[in-house]
């Protein structure tokens, strides 16, 4: 399955998801104006991977901050893995947040009462 | 206006301890150059990385509040009502926010209530209005999420400042002041 690439920006996070090793990768910041636009592309080939998910999905959560438009996107990101956990694959969230950085890891928690899929709340020294 | 004046502005600009300031119209190349500018203004300062990245959102958010709702004034409203004001401070080693734009009176009660809401309440019941409405709630017909002013006082973890002036029979000025410490 191809790469799915994107290059960071000052207001948009770097996309690595290989669906060939099932490791779906943000790095970054993501505060664009218009979420829609940049998470509906990702949203896209996620719908090609779900026909042919590896085994094993592992999520890699790195932001840096993110802004309210941004935390829908990755909403509705997290609930198109939903679908393909169980019976398809074995998702596994891992978000990062870096030491201090308390806001971060109460935005994991957010997401991990709101979302059905397992939750690694995961502090490292630098996130990037 | 005489020639000299411009000291009173920055006079003004230097009193209210500004590190920032911005008044027109809101682009998405603006809110860039804005982070980038304060980033190195507190390396300068000697922040610490959890105020930076909390400053960095409340910056954001509310830059972003005043892009989307600016063209709530359309081209036949005149270009005063479509640009707005944002102020960043640093007093007492506490960043403040200050933005200033007009509204119209029509969305008042609607933003009062928001505001009124937002302030009522304290983190814990802060976090879990903001998970309720990230759940559940549709995205507004702007595209946003909708929970902006309770990211604002989430991060800030102080009371949101605020008032309206009235200026015609259609619009008022909104003034909104949040503190970071």
């Amino acid at each position: 399955m191809e790469k799915f690439t994107i290059i960071g920006s000052p207001k948009t996070p770097t996309i690595n998801f290989d669906g060939d090793t099932g490791v779906l990768e943000f790095t970054g910041r993501s505060i664009p104006e218009n979420s829609v636009e940049f998470f509906t592309p990702l949203l896209d080939w996620l719908e090609l991977y779900e026909a042919q998910p590896k085994e094993k999905t592992v999520v890699d959560m790195k932001l840096e901050y993110f802004n309210t438009s941004s935390s829908k996107c990755i909403l509705d990101f997290f609930k198109r893995l939903e679908r393909i956990n169980g019976a398809l694959s074995e998702v596994q969230v891992n978000w990062y947040f870096e030491k201090d950085d308390e806001d971060m890891a109460e935005a994991g928690e957010d997401y991990e009462a709101i979302v059905s899929l397992p939750f690694k709340i995961i502090e490292v020294e630098e996130i990037y | 206006m005489a020639v000299t004046d411009v000291y009173d502005f920055y006079q003004k600009l230097e009193d209210e301890q500004v590190i920032l300031s911005f008044k027109g119209d809101f682009t998405s190349e603006l809110l860039t150059s804005f982070l980038h500018i304060l980033e190195a203004r507190m390396v300068e300062l000697g922040t610490d990385n959890r105020k930076k990245r909390r400053v960095f959102n409340v910056l954001t958010e509310s830059f972003q509040n005043l892009y989307h709702h600016i063209d709530e004034f359309n081209s036949g409203d005149s270009i005063t009502k479509r640009s707005a004001l944002i102020i960043v401070k640093h007093v007492d080693n506490n960043f403040v926010v200050r933005t200033g734009n007009y509204v119209k009176n029509n969305d008042i009660q609607n933003l009062k209530r928001k505001l009124a809401m937002v302030n009522s309440l304290d983190s814990d019941e802060l976090k879990g209005l903001y998970r309720m409405k990230l759940e559940n709630d549709p995205r507004t017909d702007k595209g946003t999420a909708g929970l902006g002013l309770i990211d604002i006082a989430r991060k800030s973890k102080s009371k949101l400042d605020y008032d309206f002036i009235d200026i015609d029979a259609s619009s008022s000025f909104f003034c909104l002041k949040v503190v970071i410490e």
